[in-house]
């Protein structure tokens, strides 16, 4: 089975063994039925197997006896008898393989699904602190290992074990004596395996995150191509990727070098005990009565015996992998998701859309630094609210409060004087149409794009509101039209379009309430212009904030709040403000000077 | 593939001898089972223990060799894998570098990426299996049946009888399993892509409280890839039985052909027991065959995405026509158009205009109006379709590219933060000062907040500069482009973050610093652009108007529109 390679290379022991073993079980109980059959099948199907090599040195016996003497009745026993049980042990472990198969992926789909389902109701400050490769890579690659696990290691470890202890039974059976041979081989297997083992685990972790900076230092690269080359940086730039890929390569080879030993020396092994069991073997047929038939099954056992002996270096890594992959994963799954409303928590219909905040204060970090301090102001219904002050003054932060992204340390946020920690998050959030700063579409078509917030809008609304958002000229130029396909590096789309398109999709909503944050940043002036006066029919009722750095988008403003260092140094309407000849003021004629 | 054989090549050597070892090494394997029927068959019959030690001690010296034999071998086959892989990325991560703006919108950078991790990998793996089991496993197939020949033909064709079972078996699973990978490998890539949009946009998505919706379409996906992967697996997991399977029946013909063959005394018992031993080598080595099959084809098709990336040919020459014009102006644009669809209507349409040496150009007009399309044709990342760009008096494409890029400091449209500390970012390799980049850091207005960051200029920087602010971010690219003093400032909406504040210390900064430096400023905010000494107005790559400000401001009514606009109506002058 091909397992997923980890860009990231991350290969950690887990540490805590018990509660990922018993968060595992949790999916796994599901099919305990399934795994008792299993169970009882592997079983079968490996002392079905094992009984072949005995019945085959039963039949070389009959050959044995040489030219004219061969007892055929016999032979044709024993090698029918081999076909049947060999034909059962395949359809056994096939079946068996059947039923892992489906398991595992009954349980990988779960497990994806529960991871997925996590990320869409964990708080916006987990993906603050979480790369998202990361998170990808632990629903890709570490998903993965544990379904190979399940799927194929699981069999293997078991299978090993009947194996092993099987053979081993057999052969005593066989000759006692002849199993003294082992007692050289073994101690060599394992004393080659763990020094392998010790040996190998370093190169392999190396090898892995090696290749993860290359890949990512590549990505990157490529990425900012442009960049590098305005700046005739690709010589120093392919100095740094060689150093990169010279690191890569070596702990890959260094990673093989070592792993160079596993072949041959399993082979070796293979052959040191086949010629020491010829040697003894013939030996005890000078000297007994030792047939050729025994020695024959004895071989045939031996290999099967010294098989999982070898592997076992290969098994447990594969197992610590996949436990630490799980506890990756569990990491994820049973991280603390938003809470969840109060039982009693209100279905806000008919919104008025009079929002206050009382005395608010907040941290993106806990005991960290007050993002926001004491601020209080009121945004009355069908009232334009616009906030303005220097980036990294706490304009968005503000955002993130209102929409419930995240929760305040202290005082009180009111929609309709209900506090809004007491109305469903749905609803509040339902309330508002938001189009942000960073412009967010997805892999689809325009039209799927426009109306993702209304489910049911026609395509007549969607045109009608992309035309208010001057998009529509646009849209229509597309290769087609309202069906062409967004996709990344596929149209070339400029980042005032994209803003469009995200404000068009804004305008489908019914909400009562408006924020833009930066909306139209790169959009053109007389663009700009034309969606306000569109907008202007859309707000007309609507309690609005926007936050903007040109200040002709907000001086029709209801109420202007200068924000700076996260407190409001200035409020009042843009006559007001420049009357006062403060902080706004300044901000207002530095566009003139 | 013959690219791939090209770089092969240059170790023939190395391989060769690696590949005599390894023969050697495996012969070792071959002969074991055929000095074991040579004891049982004509030693024990002489009841000779001495002997039986003697000639057994052969095999296990035979054993030895082998295994030094292999793993040096092996370990030859990871040198050159290795030497080769580090040769190969080097030269394609060196030809991506050299790729034209255009080739890179064709080629789209997902795909560059994977092809520069992925398809590398894969022809890495490939290099050194095919060395390691694709020598071993065809001579112990070739070697193991010219054994069993000379042992006993007749018994040989009773064993060969069931290969072509197997061979039908592993080409039927490779055939139906290969491409049910690939539609997996699909299927990954829209289940990672869905994973990535819903973490990017998660705001959007709680916002519009689709998280249900989500959930419902990455279902669907999950679904999808699930099914595929049972699939493809599920014809995987035959392969296994199904061989056990053939090998047991053919063992099971040996035995009783074999049984004819020694009532017949046509054949010894020994013989039949080292039959049965190489019949397993044999179809071991047809296994072994088969990976390598699935493997050699992944890897073609990744060496095939590689050489069509190598095989590129630069569209971008560099050109010795001597064209060059004698003018006062540096910059000069010669009715240039330009699209960048053949087929579609122009982005440029007879552009002209110049610039003196340390004059400032505005540029201003709607989004797509080409604006930042003109940048790209002056730094050419892409080549004119008429007209002609000059710097300095000769055509831009008479420059190879280090002498034109150097001549430039810019800062694009979301421009690259790379994932290193701020000193880095600002440094770019250039080998520049620390005085220098104090001195752009504190005309961009960042020398501040640099300060105020945990280390200072040594401060990490997450990818894309997500632990900066947009308007940190902007001033950051800034001093990144005037920190080499260039010849020509480009900054496209590179103020579009900053308060007017911050913006007019820029501004300030500039005129006095950089009064020498060429400079052409897109903006979208007439202040940025206001005393500029020319500013360029545009529209769907026409021109609306050429002038300064007191010039478009009397000439130019959109120009006009823009600025009262902007400033309510002209409330304040």
């Amino acid at each position: 089975m091909n397992r997923r390679v980890n860009p990231s290379g991350k290969q950690e022991k887990p540490k805590n063994i018990r509660y990922v073993l018993k968060r595992l079980w949790d999916y796994l109980s599901y099919f305990k039925f399934l795994l008792i059959i299993s169970l009882v099948l592997m079983v079968l199907s490996n002392a079905f197997s094992l009984i072949g090599p005995k019945l085959s040195g039963l039949a070389i016996d009959a050959i044995e006896l040489g030219e004219g003497k061969v007892n055929f009745p016999v032979v044709f026993k024993y090698t029918i008898l081999m076909i049947i049980f060999y034909i059962f042990s395949g359809i056994f472990s096939y079946i068996l393989s059947i039923i892992m198969l489906k398991m595992s992926k009954k349980i990988v789909f779960k497990l994806r699904k529960d991871a997925f389902d996590k990320i869409t109701k964990l708080p916006i400050s987990y993906f603050d602190s979480n790369k998202t490769g990361d998170i990808i890579s632990k629903m890709n690659y570490d998903i993965d290992t544990i379904n190979t696990s399940l799927s194929s290691d699981l069999i293997q470890i078991l299978t090993s074990i009947i194996t092993v202890v099987g053979s081993l039974i057999m052969m005593i059976t066989i000759s006692p004596i002849l199993v003294l041979v082992f007692a050289i081989t073994i101690p060599i297997s394992l004393f080659f395996t763990r020094y392998m083992l010790r040996k190998t685990k370093k190169m392999f972790s190396k090898k892995s995150s090696t290749l993860g900076e290359l890949n990512a230092f590549s990505e990157e690269m490529i990425t900012g191509l442009k960049t590098i080359k305005a700046y005739s940086s690709e010589k120093m730039v392919l100095s740094r990727f060689d150093n990169h890929n010279e690191e890569a390569t070596r702990w890959a080879y260094l990673a093989e070098y070592y792993s160079s030993y596993t072949g041959p020396g399993v082979n070796f092994v293979n052959n040191l005990s086949l010629s020491l069991i010829c040697i003894l073997g013939a030996v005890l047929s000078v000297i007994s009565n030792f047939s050729l038939g025994k020695i024959s099954s004895f071989i045939l056992y031996s290999r099967k015996f010294s098989g999982p002996i070898n592997e076992v270096a290969n098994i447990f890594t594969d197992l610590q992998s996949s436990l630490a992959a799980a506890e990756r994963v569990f990491s994820l799954i049973d991280a603390a998701p938003e809470s969840s409303d109060s039982y009693d928590a209100l279905e806000l219909e008919n919104i008025k859309g009079n929002v206050s905040l009382k005395n608010v204060y907040f941290s993106y970090q806990e005991n960290g630094k007050m993002i926001l301090n004491n601020v209080s102001f009121e945004a009355l219904e069908g009232k334009t609210v616009a906030i303005v002050g220097k980036t990294g003054g706490g304009k968005t932060t503000i955002v993130n409060l209102l929409m419930r992204f995240y929760d305040i340390n202290k005082g009180e946020i009111l929609l309709d004087n209900n506090n809004i920690y007491k109305i469903k998050r749905n609803k509040l959030r339902e309330a508002y149409a938001m189009v942000l700063q960073d412009t967010w579409l997805f892999e689809g078509s325009v039209y799927e794009n426009l109306s993702y917030g209304k489910k049911d809008a026609i395509l007549d609304e969607v045109i009608k509101a992309a035309k208010a958002c001057k998009i529509h000229g646009f849209i229509e130029k597309l290769p087609n039209g309202y069906d062409t396909i967004l996709k990344d590096g596929g149209v070339n789309i400029s980042k005032g379009q994209k803003q469009l398109l995200t404000i068009a999709r804004a305008m489908l909503l019914d909400a009562n309430m408006l924020i833009l944050d930066e909306a139209t940043s790169n959009v053109d002036t007389q663009t700009e212009v034309q969606i306000q006066l569109a907008m202007k029919e859309l707000i007309k009722n609507k309690t609005c904030f926007i936050i903007a750095h040109r200040l002709s988008t907000i001086q029709n403003a209801d109420l202007i709040l200068v924000v700076d260092e996260g407190e409001i140094v200035e409020r009042g309407n843009h006559q007001e403000l420049l009357f006062k000849h403060g902080y706004y003021y300044e901000l207002y004629n530095a566009q003139f000077s | 593939m013959k690219k791939v054989i090209e770089y092969l090549k240059q170790y023939r050597f190395r391989m060769t001898i690696g590949l005599i070892i390894k023969i050697i090494g495996t012969v070792m394997d071959l002969a074991i089972p055929l000095i074991l029927s040579y004891i049982i068959d004509k030693i024990v019959p002489t009841k000779d223990v001495n002997k039986i030690i003697i000639v057994g001690s052969l095999m296990i010296v035979c054993s030895i060799v082998g295994l030094v034999g292999s793993i040096s071998a092996n370990q030859m086959a990871s040198k050159v894998a290795q030497l080769v892989t580090t040769d190969l990325r080097h030269d394609l991560f060196e030809k991506i570098e050299t790729l034209s703006a255009k080739q890179v919108d064709e080629v789209t950078v997902p795909s560059l990426v994977s092809r520069m991790s992925s398809d590398t990998y894969n022809v890495h793996q490939m290099i050194g299996m095919s060395q390691r089991i694709g020598v071993r496993a065809p001579i112990l197939l070739i070697g193991g049946i010219i054994v069993t020949l000379t042992l006993d033909p007749i018994l040989t064709l009773v064993l060969l009888s069931v290969l072509p079972l197997v061979v039908f078996v592993i080409y039927y699973i490779s055939k139906k399993g290969l491409p049910l990978f690939t539609k997996v490998e699909l299927a990954i890539d829209d289940f990672v892509r869905v994973i990535r949009e819903n973490i990017t946009g998660i705001r959007v998505i709680k916002a519009l409280s689709k998280e249900e919706y989500e959930r419902n379409r990455f279902d669907k996906i999950n679904k999808k890839l699930v099914d595929y992967e049972l699939s493809s697996q599920k014809t995987m997991i035959k392969l296994n039985p199904m061989i056990n399977i053939f090998l047991n029946i053919g063992m099971v013909a040996v035995i009783v052909v074999g049984a004819y063959r020694v009532n017949g005394g046509k054949v010894l018992s020994g013989k039949v027991l080292a039959f049965i031993t190489y019949f397993t080598i044999i179809l071991n080595a047809m296994l072994s065959i088969a990976r390598i099959f699935i493997v050699f084809s992944k890897a073609a098709a990744s060496a095939e995405r590689i050489s069509y990336i190598m095989d590129l040919k630069s569209d971008l020459p560099i050109e010795n026509t001597n064209d060059n014009i004698i003018s006062d102006d540096y910059i000069v644009f010669d009715n240039v158009s330009f699209s960048y669809n053949k087929n579609k209507e122009k982005n440029i349409s007879h552009l002209s205009f110049s610039l003196k040496k340390g004059g400032r150009l505005g540029i201003i007009g709607p989004t797509g109006a080409g604006k930042s399309t003109i940048i790209n044709l002056l730094m050419r990342f892409y080549d004119v379709d008429e007209g002609k760009i000059y710097i300095d008096g000769k055509n831009i494409k008479e420059y190879d590219f280090e002498t034109l890029h150097k001549k430039f400091g810019v800062v694009f449209q979301n421009d690259m933060i790379f994932s290193t500390d701020i000193q880095d970012n600002i440094n770019l390799s250039r080998g520049l000062t620390e005085e220098e980049i104090t001195e752009a850091s504190k005309v961009s207005q960042s020398y501040d907040f640099i300060m105020g960051c945990a280390n200072g200029f040594n401060t990490e920087l997450s990818e894309r500069g997500a632990n900066l602010s947009g308007g940190q971010r902007q001033r950051l690219l800034i001093t990144r482009a005037l920190a080499n003093r260039p010849e020509i400032l480009i900054l496209d909406d590179a103020t579009s973050a900053l308060d007017y504040k911050t913006e007019s210390y820029l501004r300030k900064g500039l005129k006095e610093k950089y009064s020498d430096t060429t400079s052409i400023i897109v903006a979208q905010r007439v202040s940025s652009i206001r005393d500029c000494d020319k500013i360029i107005i545009i529209d769907e790559g026409n021109i609306l108007g050429i002038g300064n400000h007191e010039e478009l401001m009397e000439k130019v009514k959109e120009y006009r529109e823009i600025y009262q606009l902007q400033t309510g109506g002209g409330l304040d002058e």
